[in-house]
């Protein structure tokens, strides 16, 4: 497959799950709103949330004050931030359309109508269809992971396509954590448990009924944490994501790939042979942030060695 | 001007013979009706991306050309004979094409002034003795047809650089058989979707000599290219990888493009591309759309390009008027499509004829395309006819005049319901190890009433075109 090819596939597929997470962390905002709590916590929540996206920056830049509509309009809608849910479906449209003629029709259609739909959402938008918004791009995400495992050959596009997917959502994931961990709850003005705010996240991210099946106990950080990092057998978890990711590098390893699949085998094994507690053993936000730094450099080297080799290779 | 030729209706408004049945079925349909699958075809051709970027507009604006859900309907017979036109007038391009390119006779014979070709910006001196796969140079040519009042078909054009639109027959095609299956169930239309199977086997034919299995590429100036659709969709039909320039290496006259697994070999590159920006190194230096060192490794045999580098002196204004010329010479046949009249203005008596009626006729720049550069007489105003007077006498050899032509109608759905559109054709030939046409080709229509330019990017829209199949029900009969 020609390296551009690829490296079209895997953003991709890297901007879909960046769009359909994007989408949940906003949800749980959503729902949390709905808990009695001061305004002052759901400033802070939202905060930690752009925070943990390394977008706090540019929020401020461009904002000042966090209020929870212009940190919501902010995050899924604007044009200017390139890290905003339009912005991402666009680029994911953008990539399909330059190998269009390497996924399937079907594919192509799918994510070129969601981008065309998705111009009929924005900023002015009313608070009570700002939830279907939400559905919508969860709903769009899901069609087209479904049509991508109905009809993509098993072949190279496929593993790029995979690479790009789980890559992303393992970063995804761990933000979404950072995010909850980071958030002070109003400072000694909780008004509720904490529970509520872990279960908000669990539901956010489709995960709280298999929670209740796997522990069969209360809601606390250290097991949602420990759910989302270690099972192997969650979707959504890292550990399941690092599984799927060096399958895929290894069935297109080539000749200079070598030290990128041992970087991820030895990601891989302090998940699946490590243990929670040691992991965090100095915080859980040091620990993502680090896990964090290697899936960037994992990105680098995948880059390097399949998607722009350099002339000699 | 005289009353043009409708393809469905003869001139007493009644519908001709092989496209009564269709007629009939077409008065039958309730408007709303048709207007609700116009519809459905503008949302079909959005969802499935088949729209072209305007440069200079924001982003987002993509458009769709214009569909019209109104066929252009031949019949076999009339198919057969243009079809025939067609192979030999390609296959008299293509040996002057290898001529030019080597012995030269016909500037020997004197049929072409040397000048006409030697001085031509679109010949290219690094062809000269180069050897091609099978002496063919336009290996794809776009053919434009028009038909004139008397219902005689004549040679616009003949596109043999990069010609586009034929992923507009396939998908106008598709669209209408989603559209109507019912028709298709009845009348007996010539298919057209082999179309990419008869293409990439002609690419195969001509891979450089000794490689049994060929690598056949296509290769696009990208995705912001207003042809990228056309571009994305072939190399997909035809299950070949679809590169950009960047993609693409050449190492020791042999070109690879660039893997996930490393460097593969690359025979045939179906180039859509301009020659001027084929290879830095030997064109334009400017252009990062192309490949360094190409020409090497094309001069070496190490590669086929299709089309050749240097077709453009066969498809020259300035060269037109001499192809049925070609066809006797080089074929010793008598030319069965004619070519629209046409005055060389640098001839004198042909530039005063022109000069003294330049309100009547049609004037061209040799190298001009798409409609661009181009004045038509009747619909001039008196500046602008001026200022072609002025540049026609400091410039003659730059302009060619043909008379206004009385393009031929066919009905076409507008805002008011069925009316009488201009129309022209552009079939597509093959040629490799033979010559090849799918029945059928590109119908371009002109939307605006009167308008005699179909061209898409100037307001032109399109229409599927039915050939009707040879022995089967009532499309057999002569109109």
């Amino acid at each position: 497959m020609l390296s551009r090819t690829a490296d079209h596939l895997y953003w991709m597929s890297r901007y879909l799950e960046r769009a359909v997470n994007l989408a949940r962390m906003i949800d749980a905002h959503q729902r949390l709103a709905l808990l009695p709590r001061v305004p002052e916590a759901v400033r802070q929540g939202w905060q930690a949330t752009l925070v943990s996206l390394g977008a706090e920056g540019a929020y401020q830049e461009r904002h000042g004050a966090v209020t929870p509509r212009t940190a919501f309009n902010f995050l899924a809608f604007e044009r200017e931030h390139p890290g905003s849910i339009l912005q991402c479906l666009r680029a994911a449209r953008e990539n399909a359309r330059a190998v269009r003629g390497t996924i399937t029709s079907d594919m192509w259609e799918t994510l070129n109508e969601t981008y065309l739909d998705s111009a009929a959402f924005n900023s002015s938008m009313p608070e009570a269809a700002r939830g279907d918004f939400l559905e919508w791009v969860k709903y769009r995400a899901h069609l087209t992971r479904g049509i991508t495992s109905g009809t993509l050959l098993r072949d190279e596009a496929a593993h790029f396509t995979h690479i790009g997917t789980f890559l992303e959502r393992a970063d995804n994931t761990t933000r979404m954590l950072e995010a909850r961990w980071r958030d002070p709850g109003g400072r000694g003005e909780r008004l509720i448990e904490e529970a509520s705010e872990w279960a908000v996240l669990l539901r956010a991210m489709s995960a709280f009924e298999v929670f209740r099946r796997l522990y069969r106990d209360s809601v606390t950080p250290q097991r949602v944490t420990q759910m989302l990092l270690m099972r192997d057998d969650l979707p959504q978890g890292v550990h399941r994501c690092l599984d799927e990711l060096q399958a895929n590098l290894a069935a297109v390893a080539n000749e200079q790939s070598k030290e990128t699949l041992r970087r991820v085998g030895e990601l891989h094994s302090q998940f699946h042979f490590g243990r929670f507690e040691e992991l965090c053993a100095e915080g859980v936000t040091t620990f993502l942030d680090r896990f964090q730094g290697r899936l960037k450099d994992l990105g680098e080297r995948i880059a390097n060695d399949f998607l722009v080799p350099s002339g000699s290779f | 001007m005289p009353v043009p030729y409708d393809e469905m209706l003869d001139q007493a408004g009644v519908p001709r013979g092989h496209c009564r049945q269709y007629y009939e079925w077409l008065r039958e349909q309730p408007p709303e009706h048709l207007a609700r699958k116009r519809t459905e075809a503008d949302a079909l051709f959005h969802r499935v991306g088949i729209t072209f970027a305007v440069y200079g507009e924001n982003e987002g604006t993509e458009r769709l050309i214009p569909f019209d859900i109104v066929p252009r309907i031949m019949p076999a017979p009339e198919w057969q004979r243009l079809e025939q036109g067609l192979k030999q007038r390609v296959r008299a391009l293509n040996a002057f094409l290898a001529d030019v390119y080597h012995e030269q006779r016909i500037l020997k014979a004197q049929l072409v002034p040397p000048e006409q070709i030697l001085c031509n910006p679109q010949y290219r001196p690094e062809m000269q003795g180069v050897k091609v796969p099978g002496g063919i140079y336009a290996h794809i040519s776009g053919v434009d047809i028009v038909r004139d009042h008397e219902g005689n078909f004549c040679v616009l054009e003949d596109n043999l650089r990069v010609p586009s639109g034929v992923s507009y027959m396939l998908e106008n095609r598709k669209m209408m058989m989603r559209l109507f299956p019912e028709l298709f169930a009845r009348d007996a239309i010539e298919p057209v979707e082999h179309y990419p199977d008869v293409l990439h086997e002609n690419l195969k034919s001509v891979a450089p000599i000794g490689v049994t299995d060929p690598t056949v590429v296509l290769l696009t100036p990208g995705a912001y290219n207003s042809a990228y659709f056309e571009h994305a969709f072939l190399a997909q039909q035809m299950g070949i990888e679809l590169v950009e320039g960047q993609d693409l290496f050449v190492r020791d006259a042999v070109l690879y493009m660039r893997t996930t697994r490393g460097p593969e070999r690359v025979d045939v590159v179906y180039r859509r591309l301009d020659d001027d920006f084929l290879d830095p190194l030997s064109f334009r230096p400017d252009s990062t759309l192309g490949v360094p060192g190409l020409l090497t490794a094309y001069r070496a045999g190490h590669v086929t390009i299709a089309n050749a580098i240097g077709t453009g002196i066969a498809d020259d204004k300035s060269i037109y008027p001499y192809v049925p010329d070609m066809v006797r010479f080089y074929l010793d046949e008598e030319p069965l499509l004619a070519n629209v009249p046409t005055w060389v203005l640098r001839r004198a008596a042909e530039r005063d004829y022109v000069l003294a009626n330049l309100e009547h006729l049609v004037v061209k720049e040799v190298h001009g395309a798409g409609g661009y550069g181009m004045l038509i007489g009747p619909a001039a105003t008196r500046a602008q006819l001026d200022d072609f007077r002025v540049r026609i006498r400091s410039h003659p050899e730059r302009y060619i005049a043909q008379p206004t032509l009385a393009l031929s109608t066919s009905p076409t759905m507008v805002a008011q319901g069925l009316a009488p559109r201009h129309i022209d054709l552009r079939p597509f030939v093959l040629s490799g190890r033979e010559v090849t046409v799918v029945p059928g080709g590109l119908t371009r229509v002109a939307l605006t009433a009167g308008s005699l330019i179909v061209n898409s990017s100037q307001g032109g829209g399109t229409k599927d075109t039915w050939v009707l199949g040879a022995s089967l029900g009532p499309g057999a009969a002569e109109p």
